[in-house]
């Protein structure tokens, strides 16, 4: 396994685990940035992680256990519908992928493949249409920006029945994570979160973490992890079949097209930071 | 270690025929490189990149729906053949630019094989010395092992004397390697190791093994047996050997492989795969100049549909088997036109009437008019198979969205031709429509038979005069339905008569596609005004009796153009500052009054002055 020597990936919080999926005692292995590391949990409120011998830095934030291989740049990004009181937050699913983790951020941002990948539930044939939307990059927060996105959805989430226009607000504010903000079906008012935060295993697998945070009292935590989990079984399959499996920068790699604007701005956005970790660099 | 690059001058084998069954995508590897493969319901076999130039995912996970290949991700279409886009769900209402096309390789099909390569140049390697009369390819097997080192240790197994398929005689092989990637066994007949007479009878066929360079490390063995098939030995017979030597090839197998472990690991080999244009890597801008006559093709056949409409088929020059480079018609797609340069200098535009998949040709309907300028008589009267005439790309005005949950059809006449090819992609992707054809005469039906057998609603409304097509018209536009899209061609009143009873009964503009034979209305180039160009920096005069088009191109500003009166679209320019003079029959009324775009070869300004994005 060749050694992670990408800054800008090692200056990075990554998520690890569900804090509570870690049982109540032992040592569990994982695997980052191509490192073998360990983590216990200390008690309810404190888990330990360690590579080798040296302690690493821990955030626990959003139901997941954050690590930093170098040293932390700045504090994890902001989820503030997290704290509302009256949101179900749930860790949906950890779903292994071989495929790079800019790869996965782009097939989350991407509305396009909704009736073809997610037929029945959040796309169907013919309504195929990507509208025109709005892509920003907030340079005070250093995030990505979509809005007023909008696409025909049969069932949007699993508290939802029947087609509707569905409204997307997209958040990229970590070059492996992306957080999605969905009318939500029992309460107009309020917005839905579902959050990608995913693991660099190594530099073409990940480990694929789902939050969901939603304003719902009928459905069941049950209910709420199939959703996800169905989702993620039916990208996995074509993550897995991307060629090549890390991300290409170099525009000429692939065909753009209006409705990858975000996917556009997203390349765009690693190549000025100078991310080489998961991607394949454009030629200068 | 073979020459690599050698290697990619020649032909390979890459699947066996019979791996190509219907509607199925093979994924094949030949030196490092991905390919999807899959034959055309109409036999055509196509060896394409394994990456969907989208966004990357393998092709050979895609559908084969008999004429297109449909990527699993995004769901783009890409044509038989040529590999060309023809059409991309996320927006329906665009047609993709005609050069977004897949990397295809040459596929031939010989001695029961499929054969591919980069870029072959040579000939496909001939089995002479062998009877070739019949063949039956073995099951491929795939070695684990460098190319370089299979051929010896298989020979030595095979010559080491191998019990015959009947299990009690033993079959004796010379070997001939005239290259790398053939080895040749002649079978020398049996030795008897039991006196039972039957033996003689099994069949000892001589036996040709192909090495495929899979990659590096890795090799295929593709063996034909010559001179048996099913005819002439029988199944059982056939179905023995076959067994025999599958269980041979196994243990070969095994054997090299066992023999070989150990050995370091080579480089793998890194295909090159080609980088999608500029053009593409962003949204294309708009380009080049005027009524541009790019394909040269011949007329490959004449047919009459009724007493005045005849089809004309044109083909690419020079096709040819086993080239490299076999030349392709550019794909197009259902409501596209092409520029028919004429042999008396006329130019004129005919809706394509190909179906989704017919990528080997080029087909229009035309009617013969008394009162056309010269187009349709030149092309009845005076052209014949084989000559060979000047055509432009494909272009497409009338685009077909395939996201409507109905689609209705309208046609008036010979206005059919574009719907017709709509209705092919339609009714071959099952999606819902209905098609209404006016006629005059019982005898204008065209392709009546082939309608009929479409799962849609196909209405002739035969001999309606003015009042009653009006009445007919009314009633089918009687109530706007979501999600229902029109799309009519025909006679100019007939269209302005649509519109306009669409717009009374509260259809939305977007929803009413229609395409003019030609501007029914008069234009009036009497105005003056001045344009600027924002991009060139430009400041140019426009007189009286010039059009817009003209001017531009005088000064060489480039604009593509095709029918040059305001009817096909083409010469669409963006308008940033000025009031646009529209005097076109192509954009909606409600594009007109947003005032941002204008038809150059006829609409003109209002204003004094006009600034257009060029
Ligand atoms: S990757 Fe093939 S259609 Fe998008
Ligand atoms: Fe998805």
């Amino acid at each position: 396994m060749t050694q992670c020597s990408d800054p800008v990936a090692l200056a990075l919080w990554h998520p690890i685990a569900a804090i509570e999926d870690i049982p109540a005692d032992g040592k569990q292995k994982t695997q980052l940035l191509g490192e073998v590391l360990h983590y216990r949990k200390m008690d309810d409120t404190r888990v330990s992680v360690h590579h080798g011998d040296r302690k690493l830095p821990v955030t626990l934030a959003y139901g997941y256990v954050w690590t930093c291989l170098g040293t932390p740049e700045r504090d994890l990004f902001d989820l503030p519908e997290y704290a509302e009181s009256d949101r179900r937050n749930v860790c949906a699913a950890t779903v292994g992928v071989n495929v790079s983790a800019p790869r996965a951020v782009e097939n989350f941002l991407d509305m396009g493949h909704f009736p073809f990948v997610h037929t029945g539930i959040l796309g169907a044939e013919p309504h195929t249409e990507v509208r025109e939307y709005q892509v920003n990059v907030d340079t005070e927060r250093d995030e990505i920006l979509a809005t007023e996105c909008l696409f025909y959805q049969p069932q949007a989430a699993a508290g939802s029945s029947g087609g509707v226009m569905s409204d997307y607000i997209y958040r990229v504010p970590h070059p492996y994570c992306a957080v999605l903000y969905k009318s939500c079906p029992t309460d107009e008012s309020r917005l839905d979160v579902i959050a990608l935060f995913l693991q660099s295993v190594d530099e073409e697998n990940i480990r694929a973490h789902a939050l969901v945070s939603v304003i719902d009292t009928q459905s069941s935590d049950l209910d709420i992890r199939m959703f996800q989990q169905n989702i993620f079984s039916q990208d996995k399959p074509i993550l897995e079949n991307q060629l090549p499996k890390r991300l290409p920068l170099d525009p000429r790699a692939e065909t753009p097209i209006r409705a990858d604007k975000s996917a556009i701005a997203y390349r765009r956005w690693l190549r000025t930071k100078g991310l080489q970790y998961g991607v394949l660099a454009a030629a200068a | 270690m073979i020459d690599l690059e050698a290697a990619r001058y020649r032909w390979h084998p890459v699947a066996s025929s019979t791996d190509l069954v219907p509607r199925h995508v093979f994924q094949a590897q030949l030196l490092g490189r991905e390919m999807a493969l899959w034959r055309a319901d109409d036999g055509n076999v196509n060896a394409w990149e394994n990456r969907c130039l989208h966004r990357g995912v393998r092709l050979s996970i895609g559908i084969n729906d008999g004429r297109e290949l449909v990527c699993q991700y995004h769901g783009w279409r890409y044509a038989n053949r040529t590999a060309g886009c023809t059409y991309i769900p996320a927006h329906p209402a665009d047609a993709p630019a005609r050069t977004i096309c897949n990397n295809t390789y040459p596929a031939v099909e010989k001695h029961g094989l499929i054969w591919s390569g980069e870029k072959p140049d040579g000939q496909i390697p001939s089995l002479d010395v062998l009877d070739t009369t019949s063949i039956t390819p073995l099951r491929g097997v795939t070695i684990n092992v460098p190319l370089e080192n299979i051929a010896l240790p298989l020979i030595d197994y095979y010559s080491s004397g191998q019990r015959g398929a009947s299990g009690d005689s033993v079959v004796h092989y010379g070997a001939d390697t005239p290259d790398p990637f053939l080895l040749i066994l002649h079978a020398h007949g049996h030795l008897h190791t039991s006196a039972n007479a039957q033996a003689v009878d099994t069949p000892t066929p001589d036996i040709a093994f192909f090495f495929q360079p899979l990659d590096a490390a890795r090799t295929a063995v593709r063996g034909v047996l010559c001179g048996v098939d099913e005819h002439n030995i029988g199944s059982a017979a056939l179905i023995a050997l076959l067994k025999q030597h599958s269980f041979m090839l196994c243990r070969a197998r095994d054997i090299i492989e066992s023999g070989h472990r150990d050995k370091p690991v080579p480089t793998p080999w890194t295909p090159y795969i080609p980088k999608v244009s500029d053009r593409h890597a962003s949204m294309p801008p708009l380009t080049s100049a005027g009524q541009q006559a790019k394909l040269r093709v011949r007329l490959s056949a004449i047919e009459n549909l009724s007493p005045s409409v005849k089809t004309f088929r044109f083909q690419a020059l020079n096709t040819q088997i086993e080239s490299a480079a076999p030349s392709v018609l550019p794909v197009a797609q259902p409501g596209a036109h092409i520029d028919i340069h004429l042999p008396n200098g006329l130019v004129r535009q005919y809706s394509l009437i190909n179906g989704p998949g017919q990528t080997d040709h080029y087909a229009i309907a035309v009617k013969r008019l008394d009162d056309s300028t010269g187009g349709s008589h030149a092309l009845h009267d005076s052209l014949k198979v084989g000559d060979v005439l000047a055509t432009s790309v494909p272009r497409n005005n009338f685009t077909l969205r395939r996201d409507a949950e109905h689609t209705h059809l309208i046609a008036g006449g010979i206005g059919l031709t574009p719907l017709l090819s709509m209705a092919r992609a339609l009714d071959h992707s099952n999606l819902p429509f209905t098609l209404h054809h006016f006629i005059a005469t019982e005898t204008d039906a065209i392709n009546r038979a082939e309608l009929e057998n479409m799962s849609a609603a196909v209405h002739w409304h035969v001999g309606q005069d003015v009042q009653q097509t009006q009445d007919t018209l009314s009633a089918l536009l009687d109530a706007p339905t979501e999600h229902h899209h029109v799309y009519i061609c025909g006679p100019g009143a007939m269209l302005g008569f649509t519109r306009e009873t669409a717009a009374t009964r509260g259809w939305a503009d977007e929803s009413i596609h229609f395409e003019y034979f030609k501007n029914p209305d008069v234009v009036d180039d009497s105005s003056e005004f001045n344009v600027e160009l924002a991009r060139s920096g430009l400041s140019l005069q426009v007189p009286a009796g010039k059009s817009l088009l003209s001017v531009l191109r005088e000064h060489n500003v480039g604009v593509q153009s095709s029918c040059e009166q305001g009817a096909c679209g083409t010469c669409r320019v963006e308008v940033l500052e000025g009031e646009p003079d529209h005097q076109d029959v192509y954009l909606s009324d409600t594009e007109k009054a947003q005032g941002n775009c204008l038809m150059s070869c006829v609409s003109r300004a209002r204003s004094k002055r006009l600034v257009l994005d060029l």
